[in-house]
């Protein structure tokens, strides 16, 4: 039980940097795709405030090392971020659909 | 209906079932009337609210509910804006450094003239909001200018009102294709979804008004700036029609605009427009 345990924190030990360098990578990539994303929403003035913190917690989580919950977290913000764009781009025509005629 | 709205606010999945069904309709492309425009959306309030007195209108929330009406009418003996209100006379009245007054930068010295506020200014292009032109009349007499959000902007403009009570909103469009553009673009961002919620101001202020939505009523779209700026317990003091644009976007899981940009200065105009012939009550005091 002992031994067992000690090689698990040993296996654990030795198998995280790597674990942990390929999630930072994922991360950045996550992150990158939804920051990009999100600054076209902004640059058609349709930002979403759930984007906007969404980002803000993948940025937290990475700081604390935490690359799961980062990776996560950016692509919510990106999938958040498509959804703000798609609404934009179909509300230059649906909007008229809402008006008092 | 309360628990209708709450769960549409609380719900995503709501709010992307209301997506999906937003599928877009086609409409004819058609040219801008703003004459006919204003009076479809003044029919269609008078027509849904056929008990609502037309000048009450502009009494926002309280136009919606007998209850909420008497209790503001009696806080009105007291009320809550009173402050603001000498404090805007006061700041009004009190000269800049170069000894000029707000008066100077004002038709009739800003007595009485509110209803007459957004206009086109055919030199620059623009609509130009109260806010805007108090504050480049501050600029021009070598004042700092003040926050669009803040109290002395909602104190100056609470007296400004309060001059004007009574008077007909009076918006005019000039013949200048950029006014027009101004008034449709205005026009569009009202009835645009936007947010996480995917609400238009629309969704609220024509499909819902006299509804609740957390503690508070739905004001009706129409006249709904006439009231400006307002006193809210929720503020726990005034706000300009820039407050309010700004907490309206905020509440549908939208970022909103900077005060005074042009989307916002162009749906002041387009409200302001189609509430045209109802009377300047502001300031308002809400629960
Ligand atoms: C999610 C619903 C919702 C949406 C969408 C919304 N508002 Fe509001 N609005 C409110 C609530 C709630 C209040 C406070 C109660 C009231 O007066 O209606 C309010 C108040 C206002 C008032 C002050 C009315 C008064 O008499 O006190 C104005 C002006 C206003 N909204 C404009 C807008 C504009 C312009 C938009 C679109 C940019 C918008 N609102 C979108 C919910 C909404």
């Amino acid at each position: 039980m002992k031994l067992s345990l000690g090689l698990a924190m040993l296996l654990a030990l030795s198998l995280a940097p790597s674990a942990r360098a390929a999630s930072e990578a994922d991360y950045k990539a996550a992150y990158a795709a939804a920051e990009a994303a999100s600054k076209e929403a902004a640059g058609m003035r349709n930002q979403w405030t759930v984007t906007v913190s969404a980002l803000a917690a993948a940025k937290r989580a990475a700081d604390g090392g935490d690359f799961g919950r980062a990776v996560a977290a950016a692509r919510e913000a990106e999938a958040l971020a498509r959804a703000s764009i798609f609404q934009a781009v179909s509300e230059k025509e649906a909007w008229k659909a809402m008006e008092i005629r | 209906m309360k628990a209708r709205i709450h769960l549409l606010l609380g719900s995503l999945s709501a709010a992307l079932v209301a997506f999906a069904l937003a599928a877009p309709r086609v409409i004819a492309a058609d040219k801008v009337d703003p004459v006919a425009d204003a009076k479809a959306f003044q029919n269609f309030f008078f027509q849904k609210f056929p008990n609502v007195k037309h000048e009450d209108f502009v009494n926002g929330p309280y136009s919606m509910n007998e209850d909420m009406k008497r209790q503001w009418q009696e806080k009105e003996e007291f009320p809550p804006y009173e402050f603001a209100l000498e404090a805007g006379k006061e700041m009004f009245s009190t000269p800049f450094k170069n000894g000029k007054t707000y008066a100077d930068c004002f038709p009739n010295g800003g007595i009485g003239i509110r209803q007459n506020y957004p206009y086109f200014d055919s030199g620059e292009g623009k609509v130009i909001t109260l806010e805007l032109a108090l504050n480049r009349c501050r600029e021009a007499n070598g004042e700092g200018p003040y926050s669009y959000v803040k109290d002395e902007m909602a104190s100056l403009t609470a007296y400004m009102a309060y001059t004007s009570r009574g008077k007909l909103m009076d918006i005019k469009i000039p013949d200048d294709p950029r006014a027009l553009a101004a008034y449709e673009n205005g026009k569009r961002y009202f009835y645009t979804r936007r947010g996480q919620m995917n609400f238009s101001c629309a969704s609220c202020h024509v499909q819902s008004p006299g509804e609740r939505i957390r503690a508070e009523t739905l004001a009706p779209a129409l006249g709904i700036l006439n009231a400006m700026p307002i006193y809210r317990s929720e503020w726990s003091g005034m706000g300009t029609t820039s407050r309010r644009f700004v907490t309206c976007n905020s509440q549908t899981r939208a970022v909103s605009l900077e005060p005074q940009s042009d989307e916002y200065r162009d749906v002041e105009y387009f409200l302001s427009y189609v509430a045209n012939g109802l009377p300047i009550s502001g300031p308002g005091a809400r629960p």
